[in-house]
């Protein structure tokens, strides 16, 4: 305490008591009564759901690693991981196509958000699992001309595909709002600077903009993934072997419904979370050049060289 | 309206060129010949359309009317069997390479650091490689005084800053010509020095410059000749010590006054 007096002294000499440098918080009795009860309150309902035999929990942990919840879990994490990637791959061909000059391009567009974004994911997912009474046949042909090649509905749509392109179309459908968006918040001056730099629009988009489009495209592309994960669980209604299905396969034989769901619950849990600190990560890179205080050298860099 | 005579080509060709927004007209028919190595200084008020003109020479913005050439080309158009066809983008992409510009509010890319902002156009546009780029970026940082802020991303650095890397940056494509769009008007006034005086010195290179620019003390110096725009028209142009010193029209006498 001596030693930071010594060092804030005022310059006449002598400690100044109002230098904030040694400035008290007083003890707050409301804030620390709260901080009590509440942790009071989050103990008490732990131990609760700890001794509750309704949850099962000697249960959960037999089943937890069990090879059919690790088979469903595989399968919800591929299942995400492909629709999230040609969600976003395809939003992001819609995304600039929506903004594009062309109107036969953004009308398009326009036309394919306003249908799987209108519709319920639930209802598409059947939809494509039930292609086969509307389309028995698929086949490439030219407009009102002769066939190419063509397959049977019923080889071609598996629940597997059924599942894979209801979620990326309907995926792909919110992730083109989201980089449109993005693309929106990126300062006109940008894309004009690139532009009167020779640049060709392709590559001001993908060097200039996109870049600067991301900070404001991967907090809801998060919010998507996390969406998307759990999306899966509705592939089970199409008979596909999910997290979800793989439990309810479980309780429907041993009937601990509770517990087995918990099982589910907790792996959803975990999934999200490691989601969470990755997308921390991903948005401090692309909020690089936004930091001042970032480097070592910051405390200069107000400093101007004489001209 | 009359341009010195010269044996040289213009490197800018201007004639009848009108712009509207909408209803709005713009400009009334703007006829200027820019030569190879001249310094030319736009001045006239806000809303007479300098900087709208300046941003149809590298074809940011589209004519309504009449032509304008760089260096021979027809921007934005191309004569074919006697039919003018509109350039497609990429091809108006290639004509703007040799165009450097400087803007008003810097418009360096944020997520860049200083250098990464200089070598981007001469890397991806000019297909130099990386060394070579980087080499002679640092050159031009060097130039602009800068040479310790390379690695510094544009948000570190003063608006001063900022607008001299934006100056390297153009420079670093060896532009034939260069625009500045209002360079020095969002500076703070003790920042506004630092950067004309590196203006002046690629004046004094031989660079051929268009300035549009409320700094009548740059025009003054350096300037080979200032333009006078209002209304859309070029009211009054010559010498610098002519049209700063002995202006003939109205507008330019009421104009300048306002700066004695």
């Amino acid at each position: 305490m001596s030693v930071a007096n010594a060092e804030t002294a005022s310059p006449s000499g002598g400690a100044d008591p109002r230098d904030v440098a040694n400035a008290h918080r007083p003890f707050q009795t409301g804030r620390a009564t709260l901080w009590f009860i509440t942790l009071l309150i989050a103990a008490n309902f732990a131990w609760i759901v700890a001794n509750n035999e309704n949850f099962g929990w000697p249960v959960v942990a037999q089943y937890f690693f069990d090879p059919t919840v690790m088979q469903g879990l595989s399968v919800s994490l591929g299942l995400t991981v492909v629709a999230m990637l040609i969600g976003v791959v395809l939003g992001l061909l819609l995304g600039v196509a929506r903004m594009s000059q062309d109107v036969l391009a953004s009308s398009l567009s326009g036309l394919f958000v306003w249908f799987f974004r209108g519709t319920p994911l639930l209802v598409q997912l059947i939809f494509w699992y039930n292609l086969s009474t509307l389309f028995p046949e698929i086949s490439i042909a030219i407009p009102f001309g002769p066939t190419l090649v063509s397959w049977e509905t019923n080889s071609v749509i598996t629940p597997m595909t059924a599942a894979i392109v209801g979620l990326a179309l309907n995926e792909a459908a919110y992730m083109a709002e989201i980089i449109r968006g993005g693309l929106l918040s990126v300062d006109r001056g940008q894309s004009e600077t690139a532009e009167a730099f020779g640049m060709t629009k392709a590559r001001a988009l993908w060097r200039i903009i996109i870049p600067q489009a991301m900070r404001s495209i991967v907090p809801p592309t998060g919010n998507q993934l996390i969406s998307m994960i759990k999306a899966t669980s509705l592939v089970s209604v199409i008979a596909m072997a999910d997290l979800l299905y793989s439990v309810q396969s479980i309780y429907n034989r041993t009937f601990e419904i509770v517990p087995m769901l918990m099982v589910a619950v907790i792996w959803y849990l975990l999934i999200t979370s490691v989601l969470n600190i990755g997308q921390g990560y991903i948005e401090r890179y692309y909020g690089r050049g936004d930091r001042r205080t970032a480097t070592a050298q910051a405390p200069t860099v107000h400093e101007e060289a004489t001209p | 309206m009359i341009t010195p005579v010269q044996d040289k080509q213009p490197l800018v060709r201007a004639r009848n060129v009108h712009k509207a927004f909408d209803q709005l007209e713009v400009l009334k028919g703007i006829d200027l010949d820019v030569f190879p190595g001249e310094v030319v200084v736009v001045l006239g008020p806000s809303g007479s359309g300098k900087s709208t003109f300046l941003r149809c020479i590298n074809h940011l913005e589209s004519i309504n009317r009449g032509s304008i050439e760089v260096d021979g080309e027809q921007i934005g158009y191309q004569l074919k069997k006697d039919k003018l066809i509109k350039l497609s983008g990429n091809a108006i992409a290639a004509q703007r390479r040799n165009i450097g510009m400087v803007f008003q509010q810097f418009n360096l890319y944020p997520h860049m650091t200083a250098l990464q902002n200089v070598i981007e156009a001469p890397i991806g546009v000019h297909g130099e490689s990386k060394a070579q780029a980087t080499a002679y970026a640092r050159e031009l940082l060097q130039k602009v005084g800068l040479s310790d802020k390379a690695d510094n991303y544009p948000r570190q650095l003063s608006g001063g800053q900022q607008q001299r890397v934006a100056i390297a940056r153009a420079l670093a494509i060896k532009p034939k010509l260069m625009l500045f769009d209002e360079p020095t008007s969002a500076l703070d006034p003790e920042l506004v020095g630092e950067v004309l005086a590196t203006m002046r010195d690629l004046a004094r290179q031989g660079l051929t410059m268009i300035v549009v620019t409320h700094e009548i003390g740059f025009a003054k110096e350096a300037a080979d000749r200032v333009v006078f725009m209002d209304g859309g028209h070029i009211v009054e142009m010559g010498k610098p010590e002519d049209v700063i010193g002995n202006p003939q029209h109205p507008r330019t006498q009421a104009f300048l006054s306002r700066f004695l």
